[in-house]
């Protein structure tokens, strides 16, 4: 059976970059936007963490930090790499570009919507940039914009920023609901002949479970910013305790969503790491249906532990000690998706390429973060956590190895895929080593310094007798000189990949001897992906099967 | 520059057409948006039980007859399916343009009935009850006008004798928007 | 341990430090294995030392049980975890020991202001001593406080009590402390409030008896001096005033 790869016309630069309907070009599209908003969000935490160690001084490209913008500075922050660079990289990147090509079909089943949806998305980071530059600033009540202070302006002096922040979230919000839609449909109904549903590759279905979990949270919350946005610009009040409203029903809508969020953005991230590990360890996914099945049962529970943001927040204490219980438990099945990773592991034949570095490097990191959330899952430990750098720590631990090392990991694994070379090796190690080591050594001291009581989102320390003692001061410092050297290192990169797009070694079709279907086409796949479609004989991480010569048995390969 | 439908939209792993799984997951996507309104709804209403007296307000009778008439265009849509599998496009045809009337009316109706709520001095601001009021209603009124468009839409396709399996979509998305009214209608119009 | 760190001021901090240390102990411990095994696995099947990989499904028994034996032991660690947990939640926020004192405690954007009960022991009468950013405490009552907000969310926090209590509009949330030491101390704001959020530092002043006495007295000396002017005024007018 042939594609349609032959039938496509000639197209101009606008068909075929900016208004393609292509899941490849989409993706790249998603990739691009995701990584230019992952340099604002640098830019901000490099203003606010300069404020922090050198409080008061003019800070280079920025100039004296006031409180309300180094309010506006973590808020966007926050916000901007999570629904902006965390999202669009790891579920519409990875899922755009790889699930037609891993289930063997040539495009995603709804193309339109799917260009409907980035350009959704891209209006959307428009108006989140859009709320820098309007009367009274960006919004500067945290990512978590709790009322009363995002719905009155006389609170959060922001009246115009505000509005921005809800509806750049909201859009984006609409963008990723219509995008799961594709990704769900196709994973399950455009498969290739053959491929049940225990051979279709593990990151294919974590980026569809990640999209239903997105969708069952967000309506809520969904529900809840029309009432924040009703409450701002008209001034009901379904968050104001003076007309009957509740602040705190917003931060349950918030956290319903929330919650479930963080797993949103897991899944994939563990979906790259799987189809490294198998790769670089020549070695079968050890418990396919353990991880599957744990991967379901976590994203269920997720729905039952958000109350664990709120301990203290005003809820019946009673309550708290059901989220706590709900919580620590949803710790067992991800322990267990750790420990079966390991096993993959053992008894492999480990190459410590780029990619797997990072995939690694994800495991090692994640693993700290998810231990030092029970610090604040217990509601007894909580009581003092909350809201301290002790918060800030856990939570980098586990995003940044999701949304930064997993998608390094995933960039240089799929690199030659997507542009037909491989990028440096020894450039791609520098980079590796130069982001890993400076990234501990910002976050550390975060720990440390949470736990010695100092509080979040605070623009300087000298206020608190407790905190601005030099030795603490000191840990200020050098987490943001380590930032700087972090984001320094990340130039090789940035070099690394516009050059290999020139000059890297040419890749072939399958240079890592890969057994999913996205490696037995060309590298960059045509229009249409595949001359000719594939039909599944196996499951995908079918490496090392004794008694046979190659180490690797691609899923279409006949017996 | 036409755009060429991709094989893998054709395909059907699961035996389901795609549409129509499209279409129910963005169901799903929408039971919990209205899911999460309605909640909160509910639970504000137990706590204020002087609601009461603003819910007093609400018209039974455009309830009563909004409910009528999208229960009627259901069934219409309905009708319009089983048009469509007996091989008949232009009866299907029809039968979408009554659901479509059906809507419309729906919306004069609450027209009517909001004009006058407005003029009496019942506006979002008056109390939260009102506030939720017209967010739940008007968020449904617009899955209608939607729900419209896109059935006029498919109506035009159908009589060219193209897209038929999309009157069977329409009418699943139809139907959800009836039962969101289903919940609306006692919540905001019976309780008092 | 975590009195290495910040001081224990409050007779419900051990409580807390000794979860947080249960947590160290048994979480570490997983963090270390982990680890250990993660990074000996890198080692010794790098490709150098172990050229060919094994063929292991992890679908048989004899494969999973090195997955369920430490899941299991796990399961037992959080149910020990969840106790503690909860036993020190209980004590500091669903327990409330009989009030020696009270304090009200209001937050605003962007201070704090504290309303003392006074010589009478009292909330609510003249007698009330109110000050902005600084609590005065007797060291060893059990106080009872009435936390409120005026405008946003605020969050009272103080750090070496461990104690912390989100302050919500519309609600007068109570909850208790029994401070242990005597010296000042930090109190933060631990809930976003805008732009003077991280300047709403106020201090707790933790008093011995006589101390605590002395600052009282010099606080009523006001109101005392309040009450005789207000006396005259009424004689000089011919009311019929208090006597």
């Amino acid at each position: 059976m042939t594609s349609s790869a032959s039938t496509h016309s000639e197209q101009s630069f606008w068909q075929k970059y900016i208004f393609s309907t292509d899941h490849k070009v989409i993706a790249l599209q998603y990739f691009f936007t995701g990584v230019m908003m992952a340099v604002v969000g640098a830019f901000l935490v490099y203003v606010f963490r300069m404020q922090l160690a050198f409080p008061g001084k003019e800070v280079l490209g920025f100039g004296v930090v006031s409180s309300g913008e180094y309010n506006a500075l973590v808020t966007n922050h926050g916000t901007i790499m999570i629904f902006w660079v965390a999202m669009p990289m790891l579920i519409a990147t990875f899922g755009n570009y790889l699930i037609p090509l891993m289930v063997g079909c040539d495009d995603m089943v709804f193309p339109r919507l799917n260009r409907l949806s980035f350009q959704i998305f891209f209006l959307s980071a428009l108006v989140m940039l859009a709320s820098f530059f309007v009367p009274g600033g960006a919004f500067g009540g945290a990512w978590t914009a709790y009322p009363p202070l995002s719905t009155d302006p006389n609170y959060s002096l922001t009246p115009a920023g505000s509005t921005f922040w809800v509806l750049a979230v909201a859009l984006e919000f609409v963008a990723f609901l219509i995008g799961g839609i594709n990704f769900i449909t196709t994973a399950m109904n455009s498969r290739a002949p053959g491929m049940k549903m225990f051979d279709i590759p593990i990151i294919v279905w974590m980026i569809v479970i990640a999209s239903i979990l997105f969708m069952a949270s967000v309506g809520p919350l969904i529900a809840g910013a029309v009432m924040l946005l009703f409450d701002q610009l008209l001034g009901v009040g379904f968050y104001d305790p003076s007309k009957g409203g509740d602040p705190i029903l917003w931060q349950h809508l918030f956290w319903f969503f929330g919650h479930p969020e963080v797993y949103v953005v897991l899944l994939p991230a563990l979906g790259i790491v799987a189809e490294i590990l198998t790769v670089f360890s020549r070695k079968k996914l050890f418990g396919y249906k353990t991880v599957l099945y744990t991967t379901i049962a976590t994203g269920v529970l997720s729905f039952f532990v958000w109350a664990h943001h709120q301990f203290v927040a005003g809820i019946d204490p009673r309550m708290a000690n059901v989220f706590t219980v709900t919580t620590i438990l949803i710790s067992i099945p991800i322990a267990e998706l750790c420990f079966v990773y390991i096993a993959t592991l053992y008894k492999g034949s480990i190459e410590f390429t780029t990619p797997m570095l990072f995939a690694l490097a994800f495991m090692a990191e994640f693993l700290i973060g998810g231990v030092t959330g029970i610090f604040l899952g217990s509601s007894g430990s909580d009581i003092y956590f909350h809201d301290t750098s002790f918060v800030v720590a856990h939570f980098h631990y586990t995003f940044f190895p999701i949304s930064i090392i997993a998608v390094f990991a995933g960039v240089y694994y799929w690199y030659p895929k997507m542009f037909g070379r491989k990028m440096s090796e020894t450039l791609g190690k520098i980079h590796f080593w130069g982001t890993i080591i400076s990234f501990n050594l910002i976050m550390i001291p975060l720990f440390y310094l949470g736990a010695a009581g100092q509080h979040r989102r605070v623009y300087n320390y000298e206020h608190f007798s407790e905190l601005s003692k030099p030795y603490l001061q000191d840990l200020r410092v050098f987490a943001t000189v380590s930032m700087i050297v972090m984001l320094v290192f990340q130039v090789p990169f940035f070099y690394n990949f516009i050059m290999s797009l020139f000059r890297g070694e040419k890749a072939g079709k399958n240079p890592w001897k890969a057994n999913t279907l996205e490696w037995t086409t060309v590298s960059p796949p045509p229009h249409g992906n595949f001359a000719e479609f594939p039909k599944v004989y196996r499951p995908p991480y079918e490496y090392s099967v004794p008694g046979r010569k190659l180490d690797y048995w691609p899923q279409n390969e006949k017996a | 520059m036409s755009f060429a439908q991709p094989m893998a939209t054709r395909r059907s792993s699961t035996g389901i057409s795609t549409g129509k799984l499209a279409v129910w997951w963005v169901i799903v996507s929408e039971i919990v948006i209205f899911g999460g309104l309605l909640v909160s709804y509910i639970l504000y209403r137990l706590y204020h039980d002087q609601w009461s007296s603003e819910a007093a307000h609400t018209s039974l009778i455009a309830g009563s007859i909004n409910t009528f008439i999208l229960l009627t265009s259901s069934l219409f849509v309905v009708l319009s399916h089983r048009a469509i599998e007996d091989k008949d496009p232009q009866k299907a045809f029809k039968y979408l343009w009554y659901t479509i009337f059906g809507g419309l009316g729906f919306l004069v109706v609450k027209s009517i009935e909001w004009t006058g709520e407005i003029t009496h001095g019942f506006v979002m601001t008056k109390s939260l009850f009102w506030a939720f009021y017209y967010t739940a209603a008007g968020l449904h009124a617009l899955h209608v006008i939607a729900g419209i468009i896109i059935m006029a839409i498919i109506s035009f396709d159908i009589k060219k004798n193209k897209n038929l399996q999309r009157v069977e979509y329409i009418g699943n998305y139809w139907h959800f928007v009836d039962i969101v009214w289903i919940f609306l209608f006692p919540l905001l119009y019976i309780a008092k | 341990m975590m009195e290495l760190i910040i001081e224990q001021a409050s007779s419900f901090a051990s409580d807390i430090d000794f979860i947080i240390l249960v947590i160290v102990i048994l979480g570490g411990f997983w963090l270390f294995v982990a680890e250990f095994v993660f990074f000996y696995f890198l080692y010794k099947y790098r490709r150098s030392n172990n050229p060919k990989a094994a063929y292991i499904t992890g679908e048989k028994h004899s494969e999973k049980k090195w997955i369920h034996w430490p899941h299991y032991m796990v399961i037992a660690c959080d149910i020990f975890i969840i106790f503690f947990a909860i036993k020190a939640w209980y004590n500091v926020k669903q327990d409330l020991p009989p009030a020696d004192d009270t304090v009200r405690i209001v937050g605003q954007q962007w201070a704090w202001t504290f309303v003392h009960s006074g010589p009478d022991k009292q909330l609510g009468t003249f007698d009330d001593i109110t000050t902005v950013d600084e609590l005065h405490l007797k060291k060893g009552l059990v106080y009872h406080f009435k936390l409120e907000s005026k405008d946003v969310l605020h969050s009272f926090s103080v750090p070496v009590f461990r104690l912390k209590q989100d302050a919500v509009p519309g609600r007068v949330i109570t909850g208790w402390f029994k401070p242990t030491k005597s010296g000042t101390f930090d109190v933060q704001c631990a809930e976003m409030c805008g732009i003077g959020h991280g300047a709403m530092a106020a201090k707790v002043h933790i008093h011995t008896d006589s101390d605590y006495t002395y600052w009282e007295n010099k606080q009523t000396k006001g109101h005392a001096q309040k009450k005789l002017n207000q006396q005259t005024a009424n004689l000089a007018n011919n009311k019929s005033g208090d006597l």
